[in-house]
């Protein structure tokens, strides 16, 4: 049986999909989230800067003015334990610095281009996730 | 200027997606992680979408490797399995399973994500800012 929300996943995934498309063959860049923001806190990426800035408002700016002008109200759901947020925010800026991606990164524009790099990234960050779910939701009750 | 304005439409675009396919809603992404619980495919089919039209999109740039605005496109990386690329997707994999939020969500839905939503955001800039001496202290231990 074929849910509703499988639906809106797979519409909403070809649209990130020709995101990562129209700057890949337009801008000739790589959609990935943590990267584009991070070069942008370190510098790194300090000579495109602009261009990172544009996508990040788009990015921010898009689905804001789409919820405040529709009649939805969504929440995030996110847990209540704001010492946990914290620290989750602090892995996710750490690790993907480390390992060059995240989700959009690795497991979009590198998979279809069948790169080693980011099919492993993406297993072990799949992985890790998978435990980390088991220990906080189901051992330690945080979420 | 063309470039800044397709590159905001990526992102509008990137952002719209990530909110329709409900990626912007922790407990679908928490869902999908607990594999041995109340599983929720979503993911999978956000996932699928995605890589559908780029696994197109990069076998059209074999051909001719330029952006339409002539940018060269970046190579593909070499295979190289280093202490960096294990040890973050570690990290990055704890902290998304803890809050069911990645980098691009997290962006995508700060002006409604309230306090929380908020914190994340800041807290994985600090992250970033944090981890070029992680990076060096694990590249020194690569295998040469």
């Amino acid at each position: 049986m074929i849910e509703t929300d499988w639906l809106w996943g797979l519409g909403g995934g070809l649209m990130i999909g020709m995101a990562a498309v129209l700057f890949l063959l337009v801008n000739g860049r790589i959609m990935g989230a943590s990267g584009l923001l991070g070069g942008l806190v370190d510098r790194s990426g300090w000579d495109n800067r602009w261009e990172r800035v544009a996508f990040l408002v788009g990015l921010v700016a898009v689905p804001g003015l789409i919820v405040a002008f529709t009649s939805g109200s969504p929440s995030t759901h996110l847990i209540s334990n704001l010492f946990a947020v914290a620290a989750a925010g602090l892995l996710v800026g750490i690790g993907t610095r480390l390992a060059n991606g995240c989700t959009s990164g690795h497991g979009v524009c590198g998979i279809s281009r069948f790169s080693m790099r980011s099919i492993v990234a993406t297993i072990i960050y799949l992985v890790a996730g998978g435990i980390a779910v088991q220990l906080f939701k189901h051992g330690l009750g945080v979420m | 200027m063309k470039r800044h304005l397709f590159a905001f439409l990526a992102g509008g675009l990137f952002g719209t997606g990530l909110y329709l396919s409900g990626m912007t809603n922790t407990q679908k992404v928490i869902g999908w992680l607990d594999f041995f619980g109340d599983w929720d495919p979503t993911l999978a089919f956000v996932l699928t979408g995605a890589i559908i039209p780029m696994a197109v999109a990069w076998s059209m740039t074999k051909a001719r490797p330029v952006s339409l605005l002539g940018t060269p496109l970046p190579s593909k990386p070499a295979t190289r399995i280093d202490p960096n690329l294990a040890v973050g997707s570690v990290l990055f994999g704890a902290g998304w399973g803890l809050a069911g939020l990645c980098p691009g969500p997290a962006m995508a839905s700060v002006t409604w994500g309230g306090t929380g939503g908020a914190l994340f955001l800041l807290s994985m800039i600090v992250g970033i800012v944090i981890a070029p001496p992680i990076r060096k202290a694990l590249a020194a231990r690569a295998p040469q």
